[in-house]
């Protein structure tokens, strides 16, 4: 340190804080960071572009229409009723199945297991399970809830089919509902249990209500990646050629045959390239993101929600 | 409630001296130490009258909390060894020290916060009123129910204000009127002022200094018996300290006070009681000294203390 009486020369001063110039290995930095936000968004854009061009004249000529019939050999009446029917099913079979227990297996393994090498042990495997392809979930689906539980699901049927989903997706929602509770400060535990609450009392009211955003969140988001497999769909046995309910009760539909969205995109995707079907593709799939589209929207609000109220 | 104190205070008159115990001679009978001095800020010692007179100096004052040879280990890592000192009711008494003498660790030992960390083990005893907080038949929830907690950096829960103080009354299902509960927790913390005209708002938006008042009048709405606090200011500005320390002053006709705090003007101005620790050669801590707060500062009976309440260490 200077004396107290020897003033640094202003001269000096300037020059210390004039910086070293241009910072070009940063500037290259800042400039590939942008090409990647760049390349991104023109591949999406592109490929938005052309699903939506090329389904428009769907819409514009059969209206509402292509949505409400059923599907056909004929693709001028062709329609997407079944699948959208069949994938609203699964969606309700995986709200049902995969995340209550999905929510409940996470709240155990972070708030009540003991840290053992057991419970390390689970939380290692459920993460791998996370990585399985799709298709060997189809394959458990298949001899599960297809073969083994055939009488209770009807064989080839929706339920059939959308257990299978759930069980694919029960691996995200209890990963994305652990990372949640992780989050959690332990010292709102601490403060909770400071007052003599019970861990019951601890996980109710303190930390499933802060840990609710990104459980839902979490949780929904797996909702759409349940609607838009396909594989899984195939292997269990969903309808790929053409079917018509014709007057069947709801009860036959959940346990006969069926097809859900993605499922309708494959299969047109399937016909000859020049095909009158290549417009409905590009229908189904606009449909399709639709769908998940305002599964997504719907997850944003109950979680802005959720952080509102508590 | 009377059986277990009456056992108590007989066993602490006959049993043969514990030379720990006598160390601890707040709770030793027929001392004439003069508790409700305090020494100020300057260092000189100046008798200060109390809320309430109290006839406690002539009588043994009883311990409510006592630990008698308390080890506490993290895994195989002993981090305290063999402590024995007396909380006396309805005072004051502090646990200073250098960092990682184990000030926290007895504190959180006491209400069995400790149990929330996995594999740690308690030796020695833990009384509570004589009971052993430790036995088979304690419930922790009970525990910490009677013995509260203030902790060092405020953590109010991210509700409202009212939600915050009514948590605790709510969650053991007190009957009676919630709101008068909490006008009056609020009176005691000294908050009910600064934020009787917004109890819907959220806890988190306080102040600091507020915020740790508030998590006072979160503890004391479940009408513990005693408080423990570890470093309850050290986050906060020295208005805000001077704050809790008057609190405290003021908590300590209903309630028995165990404070851990790094600031040794804080411990003289606000404490009747000081445990010194220190950490040893094997890192564990363990008790240097203790007595009234008076004669640790003023005339300390160890080098170590003496060195350490004058800043020459720690
Ligand atoms: N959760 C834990 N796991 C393992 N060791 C711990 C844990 N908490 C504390 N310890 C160890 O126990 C010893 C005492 O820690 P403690 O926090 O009780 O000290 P302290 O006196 O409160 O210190 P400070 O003044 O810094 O708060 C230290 O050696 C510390 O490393
Ligand atoms: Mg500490």
């Amino acid at each position: 340190m200077a004396g107290a009486s020897t003033a640094v020369p202003a001269v000096v001063v300037r020059r210390s804080l004039a910086g070293q110039g241009a910072d070009w290995r940063g500037l290259i930095f800042q400039g590939l960071l942008l090409l990647s936000v760049v390349i991104t968004l023109l591949f999406l854009f592109i490929l938005l572009a052309d699903v939506f061009s090329r389904a428009l004249p769907v819409f514009t000529e059969r209206g509402g229409s292509f949505l409400s019939s059923s599907l056909s050999s004929s693709a001028a009446r062709s329609g997407v009723i079944q699948g959208l029917f069949g994938s609203f099913v699964i969606a309700i079979i995986v709200v049902i199945v995969a995340f209550p227990i999905g929510i409940m297996t996470a709240i155990y393994l972070e708030e009540y297991a003991p840290d053992t090498r057991l419970t390390q042990l689970i939380s290692i495997n459920i993460r791998n399970l996370a990585g399985v392809p799709s298709v060997v979930y189809g394959l458990l689906g298949l001899a599960v809830f297809v073969q083994l539980l055939g009488p209770l699901t009807g064989g080839r049927s929706v339920i059939a089919g959308g257990l299978t989903l759930a069980v694919l997706v029960l691996p995200i929602v209890i990963i994305t509902s652990a990372e949640s509770l992780r989050a959690v400060p332990q010292a709102l535990r601490e403060a909770g249990y400071g007052i003599g609450a019970s861990r019951w009392q601890v996980t109710r009211s303190l930390v499933l209500p802060s840990a609710a955003p990104g459980i839902l969140t979490g949780t929904v988001l797996s909702l759409s990646r349940a609607l838009g497999e396909t594989a899984p769909l195939i292997v269990v046995g969903a309808v790929s050629g053409y079917f018509s309910t014709g007057n069947a009760s709801t009860v036959d539909q959940l346990f006969g045959r069926f097809t859900a969205l993605p499922m309708i995109v494959f299969n047109w995707a399937r016909e000859p390239q020049q095909s009158a079907f290549g417009p409905l593709t590009a229908a189904a799939i606009v449909v399709l993101l639709l769908v998940t589209l305002s599964i997504n929207a719907f997850a944003i609000l109950l979680r802005n929600r959720f952080e509102k109220n508590w | 409630m009377t059986t277990p104190l009456e056992e108590n205070m007989i066993h602490s008159t006959v049993a043969p001296p514990d030379p720990a115990v006598e160390g601890a001679a707040v709770a030793a009978p027929g001392r004439d130490a003069p508790i409700a001095v305090k020494i100020h800020s300057d260092g000189a010692p100046k008798p200060e009258v109390k809320g309430t007179p109290t006839p406690q100096t002539d009588v043994a004052t009883v311990p409510v909390v006592r630990l008698r040879g308390m080890s506490f280990y993290y895994g195989s890592f002993r981090a305290v060894r063999e402590v024995t000192f007396d909380v006396p009711k309805n005072e004051i008494t502090a646990l200073i020290g250098p960092s990682g003498s184990g000030k926290s660790t007895i504190l959180r030992a006491i209400n069995r916060m400790n149990d929330l960390i996995p594999s740690t083990r308690v030796e020695g005893e833990v009384l509570y009123n004589g009971e052993d907080l430790y036995g088979d038949r304690v419930d922790p929830v009970e525990v910490r129910r009677r013995i509260g907690m203030v902790f060092q950096k405020p953590n109010p829960f991210p509700k409202s204000i009212f939600d915050n103080v009514a948590f605790g009354p709510r969650v053991h299902g007190l009957k009676g009127n919630l709101n008068d509960l909490v006008e009056q927790s609020l009176r005691r913390a000294a908050l009910w002022d600064e934020v009787k005209d917004k109890l819907k708002q959220s806890g988190t938006a306080l102040s600091g200094g507020q915020q740790q008042r508030l998590c006072i009048a979160r503890a004391i709405a479940v009408e513990p018996d005693v408080i423990l606090m570890d470093e309850p200011a050290s986050a906060l500005d020295p208005r805000a300290t001077l704050q809790i320390e008057e609190l405290m002053h003021e908590l300590e006709e209903r309630y028995t006070i165990i404070v851990v705090t790094h600031n040794m003007q804080q411990a003289a101005r606000a404490s009747d009681n000081t445990v010194f620790l220190n950490m040893g050669e094997d890192r564990a801590g363990y008790v240097v000294e203790m007595g009234p707060t008076t004669q640790i500062f003023t005339n300390p009976k160890n080098q170590l203390t003496e060195d350490y309440v004058s800043g020459r260490f720690g």
